[in-house]
């Protein structure tokens, strides 16, 4: 078993949070993880991305190959389509539908849905409203999760304990939070 | 032992708690400053009272872990790759003393140059100094070695250089822990004649260093980091440090069956590198970073059964990838998915209500007035200056620059002479500038933007914060023209008015534009509501 993906978003967005999740999903289920970051100069709003591999075998490469990445995990729809070439013939987008326009050429954004579409297999996930439906905004990152989590390669009941923990010494309003984000975002495809 | 999830930086961190250090010296710099910042929150590192505040710049951190070794003690010196120029001087000076307890240096490349002005590959210092160099493929093997590293220094008596890559020190993976040991004792060096550098001694030290690189070498034949991967076929790899984790990703994926030979400690195992180049007609050299090694194995007359960035098959700059490797490793790639040309670059910029914003509209107003604007800038957030909409900048070239540059444009006439640096820049390398351009009273207008933090690399600790005024009066700087304000929007029209009274002032004047960084200022917030 190996699953290969790419996490993207904008600098600040925190799309760490959601590789931190998977990263201790993984490691609860005994697998082997590789996650590489993005630090530095391009998280002042730029883009950022993670590359997160998750296998039951050895993981040789940091990066992941062009053309092998199961899933690209969006946290913004331009961002989705950046990373592309790195996706496989039968991967998949999920990204969300909410633009972060910090830049005067964002594209049109009917344009951008519409290539996403042409990508094949993709899912549009309306986290923003599904994050205050959970009750905070913040939970954005863990609706994307669950929106995401049938091509993990882990069981949504491992993600959701992962959350638990992750979430843990935050206090339990801010677990269950994050829980019913991640089960809203399940339901949400 | 406890496994843990770890970033390459966390991962020497950790080691080298483990490995019984007294303490860590370095400035900030990415890739690099993670390793300083987990031992800094390490409450084991704490409770043992390892040294682990922030230096002044490079060179004085380097100099303090040396002087630790001299009391006898284990110390780590880190610094991203551009730092080690800051440092070199007491780095090749350190191969010829050599140390008393343990040092390791390590220096994080940054090839791609994501975060830096170069992609200078540290073994070449490595070799500069004839000192051993280690240079890990992944995070377990990078724990493992920062340990080794030190036992190396300690039985050897030298630094020894620890080379890791963005990729590296920024990736996280599992790592195993090794049973933690004790700090050394104190026990300082008695040995005058290592230490004082006097011509007599260092030509006798020289030459001791030098016969000691077989010893070195025969170490480098026997070491683990140094292993082949068995094979068939006319065809061979020798991967260094990093690369060899995309060609095992390639030969993996594909179930080939090429011989690899694994290179992670330097000097190069001369033998070892023998026996195996001997066997094969065709080998692949994939280095991260400089092709060092692909150009010593091909020789003057270039033997064209190496392979690799001097001949095309690897690209010849930027980081190493799994797809450039596979490619020189004649793997046809099926993937064929482009970005779609409607993607926008999304470039990073000045955060929303930073000060150096402020700071930037200012000049560009008052700079409307003069024929000539030349803004000579240095290394930080501001930096992004160059950037639209501001486009404020002309210069980044090193840290400390801008007040020099400025210096010397000045001395040949061009005015007004402005530089703009960061306070964390200032105290790093712009100080001494600064007297020399006291000393010749050139005309300079030199604006400290003082965000009291080194924000470019998440808001560490700066050592100047508070002090700026007084150094600057300090080493000279008319009272007079030390003016201080808050870059604000409100205050435009009153800082344009400052700026337009020293930009015709005919000597140094220092303008500190004081507000801190808002992402610093919010993260001490949170820090403060969970205490
Ligand atoms: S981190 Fe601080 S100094 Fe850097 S751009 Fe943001 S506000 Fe400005």
């Amino acid at each position: 078993m190996q699953t290969n993906i790419i996490i993207a978003g904008v600098g600040g967005q925190g799309i760490l949070t959601i590789a931190s999740i998977i990263d201790l999903a993984a490691m609860q289920q005994g697998l082997q993880v590789k996650q590489a970051e993005v630090h530095g100069m391009s998280q002042r709003g730029g883009a950022v991305e993670s590359h997160l591999r998750i296998s039951d075998s050895v993981i040789y490469s940091d990066l992941i190959p062009k053309g092998k990445a199961n899933l690209i995990l969006a946290i913004e729809p331009m961002e989705s389509l950046r990373y592309l070439p790195f996706l496989a013939p039968d991967g998949i987008i999920v990204t969300a539908t909410e633009p972060f326009k910090n830049i005067n050429n964002y594209p049109d954004e009917q344009a951008i849905k519409d290539e996403i579409a042409q990508t094949g297999k993709h899912i549009f996930v309306d986290a923003e409203n599904l994050a205050r439906e959970a009750g905070n905004l913040k939970a954005f990152n863990t609706v994307m999760l669950g929106a995401a989590a049938n091509y993990i390669g882990i069981s949504k009941e491992a993600l959701e304990k992962a959350i638990e923990s992750y979430f843990s010494s935050k206090g339990e309003a801010v677990v269950q939070l994050n829980i019913k984000a991640f089960r809203l975002g399940t339901a949400a495809i | 032992m406890d496994t843990q999830l770890l970033l390459g930086a966390e991962a020497i961190a950790l080691a080298a708690i483990d490995a019984g250090i007294s303490g860590v010296y370095a400035y900030p710099g990415t890739p690099s400053t993670e390793i300083t910042e987990y031992i800094q929150q390490s409450p084991i590192a704490r409770q043992k009272g390892v040294h682990s505040t922030w230096a002044t710049n490079e060179k004085t951190a380097y100099e303090a872990a040396l002087g630790m070794s001299y009391a006898g003690k284990r110390s780590l010196v880190c610094m991203k790759h551009v730092g080690l120029n800051v440092a070199a001087d007491a780095f090749l000076n350190s191969a010829i003393t050599g140390v008393n307890g343990g040092m390791v240096i390590v220096v994080a490349d940054d090839p791609s140059m994501h975060s830096s002005q170069n992609e200078q590959d540290t073994r070449v210092y490595g070799k500069f100094a004839f000192l051993p160099v280690i240079e890990p493929s992944n995070q377990q093997e990078t724990y493992d070695a920062i340990r080794y590293a030190f036992d190396l220094s300690e039985q050897q008596n030298l630094p020894v250089l620890f080379r890791v890559t963005t990729r590296l020190s920024h990736s996280r993976a599992v790592v195993k822990q090794q049973p933690p040991r004790e700090e050394n004792i104190l026990n300082p060096s008695k040995e005058k004649r290592k230490w004082i550098l006097l011509p007599a001694n260092a030509r006798n030290n020289y030459q001791q260093l030098l016969e000691k690189q077989a010893t070195l070498a025969s170490l480098s034949e026997q070491s683990s980091l140094n292993k082949t991967t068995a094979g068939n076929g006319s065809k061979a790899i020798i991967a260094f440090g990093i690369a060899y984790n995309y060609v095992m990703e390639v030969k993996q994926a594909e179930n080939l069956n090429i011989p690899v030979l694994k290179i992670s400690q330097y000097p190069l195992p001369d033998k070892l590198i023998k026996e195996f180049t001997d066997q094969y007609d065709d080998i692949l050299i994939a280095e991260e970073g400089y092709p060092v090694y692909e150009e010593y194995l091909k020789g003057y007359f270039g033997n064209k059964k190496f392979r690799g960035r001097l001949d095309g098959a690897l690209p010849r700059t930027g980081e190493l990838s799994p797809d450039v490797v596979a490619k020189a490793m004649g793997v046809d790639s099926d993937a064929n998915r482009t970005i779609p040309s409607i993607v926008a670059g999304r470039p990073p910029m000045l955060c929303q209500g930073c000060s150096h914003r402020d700071v930037f509209d200012a000049l560009n107003t008052i700079f409307t007035e003069y024929p000539e604007q030349h803004v000579f800038s240095d290394i930080g957030c501001y930096t992004l200056g160059a950037l639209p909409p501001f486009n404020a900048i002309n210069t980044c070239v090193d840290m400390g620059a801008s007040v020099t540059m400025a210096k010397g444009a000045a001395d040949a006439g061009l005015h007004p002479a402005v530089a703009v640096i960061g306070d964390s820049t200032f105290t790093h390398s712009g100080i001494t500038g600064l007297l020399d351009a006291v000393n010749d009273k050139s005309a300079i207008t030199l604006i400290i933007s003082d965000n009291s933090t080194t924000a470019m690399t998440g808001g560490q600790d700066s050592a100047g914060t508070g002090k700026l005024a007084e150094i600057c009066k300090g080493i000279g700087v008319e009272e007079s023209h030390i003016r201080t304000f808050v870059p604000l929007k409100k205050n435009h029209d009153e800082n344009v008015m400052i700026l337009k009274e020293e930009l015709e002032y005919k000597g140094v004047s220092v303008i500190i534009a004081q507000r801190e960084c808002v992402q610093t200022a919010s993260r001490k917030k949170r820090q403060e509501n969970k205490k």
